[in-house]
């Protein structure tokens, strides 16, 4: 635990001290986001859904509740499966074959960790435009590998670990409960899963209801980060308001309140889990851990207050926020 | 994964990277044999005696110790062996040492200046790459350096398409100082090093210090391994390097019931599905008055054996005043949690601590009737903001 401690510490001096070094040509780096045209946040009714490890249990079941929330889910990809149907659906042995033939746009993968990094790589060379990865457990060596391939393709990758995104009542893509997202004008960007369903609970009993909701996940390197995220939701018309969920580890909260202090044209409500974490473990998710100064909770919120973001200190306060702040 | 001095110095000089000479006892007696075979190999007469725990700052504690003769090998080996080993990175009562390195000594006089430099590898997390950070100000606190002379630390991003190529490795040969035969040997050092961080899944090295000797070799003298818990399926064999007795037994126990728990110090356990909201409800219990006793994810199958088991757990901690249950059912149905929890709590017996349940999500109004009919001390509450209510009341 005290390894990974004191170089985090080190890194945040880093940071603070001579911060050229870390962020100097830290926007090459960034996948840029593309916004697709028929898109209202990543996905809608319109999006044309594959599942990658489609006939596998996880894929399965969450392939099914996809359906049945009303996503058009247009086949599957399993190698060594292709020609079958599952859930009435064609697999496929390849995703260049299924879009090929579906012209799918959208992939979710449920593929083991092992061979994960491959599955977005094949995603992202067929010409799916969002890569939904919900597998846990891939190894930082290969999302590095991953993050430099996808750099110059035109998707915008999603997770890994992470519940997905979802429109509400247009399509999920993800392995969220889809009843508590109803319809309204609040989006959610979040590092966490259930975390991400007690917000938009609060949203909704609030009496206010969801755009889009995107769970970036909590690995230390994410296709899409807060910032990129929020800015995403801050394009979106429909999109009236902001929640944005942190926790301890990294800087993506900060990043992100700067873009907003520079940026933001909608009210954003924020909150960091982790106040009570100890130092140098890891709480869970592979990123979640407290190095140095700049990555506690209290940082992170001191950032987001100075750049006018809503911060609220207790979690069970996040709906009550909301409709405060937009009933003014 | 973290690993032991001894255990990473091995790994690294199977990559290549030149290491100080080193032999891993477990008893005094070991320990000598170690001294010998060493003297044998190296010519080196002095030895090093090394304590072999997960924590930094070892020399501090007592835990590194020179010896000029074979008795003082034994009688240092003897003392550091057993000896519960306090360091500014272990708790007040220390750490347990079970094992020693028996190294060569490597600061021997000889026609140069012996010079310390500090070198690691690690994630830079913005970035997406792997980076070389090193100093010209090796053998001490790092963090020291980077508070009060941050220029004297470098910086080297590795592209991931091409990996370390030979002119960063002499930039950061040349960026400590050296020349000659020992500029050669730090270039080799430096590439070998990040081979290994490449191909072992590492998730940080930290080798501090990096020496040159009086004859400008370079080598390891100190070696911090640590690996991707999500890269071991690659590695079966560095999987077995895991030393559980290095890690909190009820932690390890959590674990092999496929529960993720961390252990804190305070007066109220809690259970909660999902890790960012296991965390939030950490931060609840913390704003409510009480101090949350523990971190425990139950993971996406929260099942009535698995909510047996995470009591079971929590309640080994006798500092526990009150138990939060919070469960956000999604894919999970809260009434099965909830069957859980009554089950659980028969299982178990007597739970002499009260629980409150907070089951919110897919069937929790059903979950809450379970849980008010099964005449359990168990009080049952809906919203986030109750669950804290319920805690102040309970604990202040």
């Amino acid at each position: 635990m005290n390894l990974i401690f004191e170089t985090e510490l080190l890194i945040s001096f880093m940071i603070k001290r001579k911060k050229h070094l870390i962020t100097k040509g830290f926007d090459l780096f960034l996948p840029r986001i593309k916004k697709p045209s028929n898109m209202s946040v990543l996905v809608n009714k319109n999006s044309r859904v594959i599942v990658q490890g489609f006939t596998g249990s996880e894929g399965s079941f969450h392939a099914s509740q996809m359906i049945e929330y009303g996503t058009q889910v247009v086949g599957g990809v399993t190698p060594g499966k292709g020609g079958m149907m599952h859930l009435e659906r064609p697999v496929f042995n390849t995703v260049a074959e299924a879009v090929a033939k579906t012209k799918a746009d959208v992939s979710i993968l449920f593929v083991p960790p092992a061979f994960a990094a491959d599955a977005i790589m094949e995603a992202a060379e067929a010409g799916i435009k969002v890569i939904v990865t919900i597998t846990e457990g891939i190894p930082v060596k290969d999302m590095i590998m991953v993050k430099e391939y996808i750099k110059d393709k035109n998707c915008t990758l999603i997770g890994p670990n992470c519940p997905g995104v979802i429109t509400a009542g247009e399509a999920k893509v993800g392995i969220m409960p889809g009843f508590v997202f109803k319809k309204g004008n609040v989006g959610i960007v979040s590092k966490s899963g259930t975390l991400t369903y007690e917000a938009a609970d609060q949203i909704v009993k609030a009496g206010l209801g969801i755009t889009t909701a995107i769970g970036i996940g909590g690995d230390p390197i994410i296709g899409t980060t807060t910032k990129e995220a929020v800015e995403l939701l801050m394009n979106d018309p429909e999109t009236e308001g902001i929640v944005m969920i942190g926790e301890i580890g990294g800087n993506l909260e900060a990043l992100a309140a700067e873009w907003i202090k520079a940026h933001g044209t909608k009210p954003v409500v924020g909150f960091i889990a982790g106040e009570t974490a100890p130092k140098g473990r890891t709480m869970g998710h592979a990123g979640a851990i407290v190095g140095g100064a700049d990555d506690t909770a209290e940082a992170k919120k001191a950032v987001m207050r100075a750049s006018g973001i809503h911060v609220v200190d207790s979690p069970a306060h996040i709906g009550t926020k909301m409709a405060e702040i937009l009933a003014k | 994964m973290n690993l032991h001095e001894y255990q990473g110095k091995e790994i690294l000089a199977s990559y290549g990277v030149n290491v100080q000479r080193g032999i891993v006892a477990s008893t005094p007696d070991e320990a000598v044999e170690a001294a010998k075979r060493i003297t044998q190999e190296t010519g080196s007469g002095w030895h090093v005696v090394k304590a072999q725990v997960h924590a930094g700052g070892r020399g501090k504690g007592g835990g590194v110790k020179l010896a000029k003769n074979l008795e003082e090998v034994r009688s240092r080996a003897n003392d550091i062996l057993g000896m519960m080993l306090v360091t500014p990175q272990t708790s007040a009562e220390g750490k347990k040492v079970h094992q020693v390195l028996i190294a060569e000594d490597v600061y021997y006089p000889g026609e140069s200046e012996t010079k310390e430099f500090y070198i690691s590898v690690l994630l830079n997390r913005q970035a997406g790459r792997n980076m070389i950070m090193y100093s010209t100000e090796g053998g001490m606190d790092i963090e020291a350096v980077a508070e009060h002379t941050p220029e004297l630390i470098f910086t080297e991003e590795i592209d991931p398409k091409v990996g370390l190529q030979g002119f960063q490795a002499r930039k950061i040969a040349f960026n400590l100082g050296l020349s000659g035969k020992a500029f050669k040997e730090m270039t080799k050092f430096v590439t070998s090093l990040y081979k290994a961080y490449d191909g072992i899944d590492a998730s940080l090295f930290e080798i501090n210090p990096v020496l040159k000797t009086s004859d400008d070799k370079i080598l390891a003298v100190d070696a911090k391994v640590s690996l991707d818990g999500n890269g071991l399926f690659r590695h079966p064999d560095y999987a077995a390097l895991r030393d559980t007795r290095e890690e909190d037994t009820t932690e390890v126990e959590a674990g092999e019931a496929g529960l993720n728990f961390v252990k804190l110090d305070g007066n109220v356990g809690c259970m909660v599905n999902g890790a960012g909201l296991a965390m939030a409800t950490m931060d609840i219990i913390k704003m409510a008055g009480g101090n949350p006793a523990n971190f425990l994810d139950v993971g996406g199958t929260a099942d009535a054996k698995r909510v047996e088991t995470a009591f079971r757990i929590i309640l080994k901690d006798k500092n526990v005043k009150a138990i939060l249950v919070n469960i956000f059912g999604g894919i999970v149905r809260c009434d099965r949690v909830a069957q859980g929890i009554v089950d659980a709590y028969k299982n178990i017996g007597e739970i002499p601590v009260p629980i409150i349940v907070r089951l919110q999500g897919t069937n929790a109004a059903e979950a809450k009737v379970l849980i008010d009919e099964s005449g359990l001390k168990v009080y049952s509450v809906i919203m986030l903001q109750e669950a804290a209510d319920k805690v102040k009341e309970l604990v202040l």
